[in-house]
């Protein structure tokens, strides 16, 4: 794809998106659309660590949380403006990350010892969360409701999902230049190979480094909105294994290591969830367990994902057509 | 009763739980010893466990007269999973197998939840409170026999691996997996025979654990992150690095949750967790990761 074809692509995504809310006015219709989208930006995160970088991490509701409680706690503990809240913690986050990639990466942690890592990390932070009266301990952390566009509260809806999708939109256009950057080309060598790319000369250490506070950020800014939405937080949202779980299930359904592969995935997975719960009722976790099972399935019969489905379906159609 | 008493109480205490860590712990090991892949699906396997230990005594059969059929199903299990799903799912790539065995924890985890809720289950059984009068202490009954029978499947384990062909085979793939093809061994054979025998002890910790533990779709997710680390914490692959770490970290815990309280107690356990994969990764009995 060229340049401007695939930044032409990301955009009338977004339009195509935007265009949702006007046409549907229902409430639930558009919190789920705000939830996946919160859930696409966390997987924006997760994939450009993992998808490109080659690093699964299995706990990045740590940056998920660190984003969450640091926005929450910024405007309720110390009266800071919300905008401003929501910046810093999302640098609070890749603070987060720059130190427990600097502690893993250093210690030359790979494959499933990172992914153990990260998960006792964001484990951690979920057992300290809970305890601790500065994080509002098990009773969690309220936002108090005051309805301002300078206090980043709307009392529409779709004004959340315009500002979210936009800010999963600018991250696509930012994963594509990365994609074709330097870095990218560096992230991409480490996660083929890693001994390799150091021998060729690339910084493995300052490229995973780089990677992972880009996606802590990422994760962390999706935690912060989520809170900023919901107006409130506690140890099992911030910290809670769904999030690791949901940011990584996006991309790996999605289409690993690609610029629309999070969004695919995050969309379809709210798709299917919400159809589970419109065909089996309130059953607890059924959800959860669809997933899963595609997750089985995508790695057996289809590693490239959604995206990758798609483009061979278009393939397949192109091919079919008479020249 | 003098400190020093309660001190040899939660020190006795700690190594009857850090018995029933270990044996789960040894599964866990087993697993990644010869596969040399973390099974991310060992909590729910263990929840699922318990789940069929409950239904048995439901059904009127004594958590510990269950345990032997039990760690036979579930050794059938366990093969099967990984020689239908497992295996053929991952194309042998290790990142793969990671995320399959994490997609199959989340399939098995909430399909309990999907059929038993998410209410807390306990079992009443006739000794469930029974105690062992040890002079300076009590020692309950249902945890002193879950040391036992712990012990002694570590010994089996042993003699299996040590013994019979079928030990001779799974340790030959573990050092050199095709070398032991070459040998006509079964490699894919035995990677299940050793996923079975994984599942097949957390069938038997759960029956230890069902007298005196209450049982929830996500119990074993308590419990396998223990099981992490005690097996960095003894050296990826080492069965006696599992069975020593897991007697340590039960006495941690147990100190710990004594002298901060029992939520920090766990604490205690991530933070060894996090500090041997920094600074030790290779554990601290020195298996080559």
């Amino acid at each position: 794809m060229s340049v401007a074809r695939a930044y032409g692509a990301i955009a009338i995504a977004a339009l195509l998106l935007a265009l949702l809310p006007v046409m549907v006015q229902s409430n639930t219709v558009i919190n789920a659309l705000v939830t996946a989208m919160i859930i696409a930006l966390a997987a924006q995160g997760w994939n450009l660590l993992a998808g490109y970088g080659g690093q699964f991490s299995f706990g990045h509701a740590a940056f998920f949380g660190a984003g969450a409680y640091g926005n929450a706690i910024l405007q309720t503990r110390y009266g800071i403006n919300a905008y401003a809240a929501m910046l810093t913690a999302t640098a609070i986050g890749a603070a987060v990350g720059a130190v427990i990639g600097y502690l893993s990466f250093r210690s030359g942690l790979r494959g499933s010892y990172f992914a153990l890592i990260t998960l006792a990390f964001a484990e951690v932070f979920r057992i300290i969360a809970n305890a601790t009266p500065f994080t509002g301990g098990a009773a969690g952390t309220l936002i108090k409701l005051q309805v301002s566009a300078a206090n980043f509260q709307f009392a529409s809806r779709a004004i959340y999902f315009w500002i979210i999708l936009a800010i999963v939109t600018a991250v696509m256009f930012l994963m594509r230049g990365i994609e074709r950057s330097r870095f990218g080309a560096y992230l991409v060598a480490v996660r083929e190979n890693e001994d390799a790319a150091a021998a060729l000369g690339v910084d493995t250490l300052d490229v995973k480094l780089k990677a992972i506070m880009l996606s802590a950020a990422m994760t962390a800014l999706a935690g912060a909105f989520y809170v900023q939405y919901f107006l409130f937080v506690d140890s099992s949202i911030a910290f809670g294994t769904w999030i690791s779980v949901e940011a990584l299930l996006g991309p790996i359904i999605g289409g690993l290591g690609t610029v629309f592969g999070p969004l695919l995935g995050a969309l379809a997975l709210h798709f299917l969830g919400e159809l589970a719960k419109a065909v089996a009722g309130r059953v607890l976790g059924i959800d959860l367990a669809l997933f899963g099972i595609l997750l089985v399935l995508i790695i057996a019969f289809a590693r490239d994902g959604l995206q990758g489905l798609l483009t061979r379906l278009a393939r397949l159609w192109r091919a079919r057509r008479p020249a | 009763m003098t400190s020093l008493d309660i001190l040899a109480a939660a020190v006795l205490n700690g190594l009857m739980s850090g018995a029933v860590y270990a044996l789960i712990a040894v599964g866990l090991t087993l697993v990644y010893g010869v596969l040399h892949i973390i099974n991310f699906a060992h909590g729910a396997i263990l929840s699922a466990a318990m789940f069929a230990a409950y239904l048995a005594f439901q059904a009127g059969v004594d958590p510990y007269v269950a345990m032997v059929p039990l760690a036979l199903i579930f050794f059938g299990l366990g093969y099967g999973l990984q020689r239908l799903v497992i295996g053929p799912a991952s194309h042998g790539d290790d990142r793969n197998i990671l995320l399959i065995t994490l997609g199959l924890s989340i399939v098995i985890e909430n399909l309990l939840l999907a059929v038993f809720n998410s209410d807390t289950r306990t079992v009443d059984v006739a000794y469930g409170f029974s105690t062992l009068d040890l002079g300076f202490t009590f020692l309950a009954l249902p945890r002193a026999a879950a040391f036992g029978v712990s012990c002694l499947v570590a010994v089996l384990l042993w003699i299996l691996l040590a013994q019979t062909d079928t030990g001779k085979a799974i340790r030959a793939v573990a050092k050199e997996k095709l070398g032991a093809s070459l040998a006509g061994i079964d490699v894919a054979h035995i990677y299940a025979v050793t996923f079975g025998l994984g599942a097949a002890c957390l069938a038997i910790a759960a029956c230890l654990l069902l007298p005196t533990y209450y049982v929830h779709p996500r119990v074993g997710n308590a419990y396998v992150l223990v099981a992490f680390t005690i097996v960095v914490l003894g050296g990826m692959g080492s069965i006696p690095g599992a069975i020593a770490g897991g007697l340590f970290v039960g006495v941690v815990e147990s100190l710990s949750g004594l002298m901060f309280g029992e939520s920090l107690g766990q604490l205690g356990i991530f933070v060894i967790f996090i500090l041997v994969l920094l600074i030790r990764p290779t554990g601290l009995f020195g298996a080559k990761a």
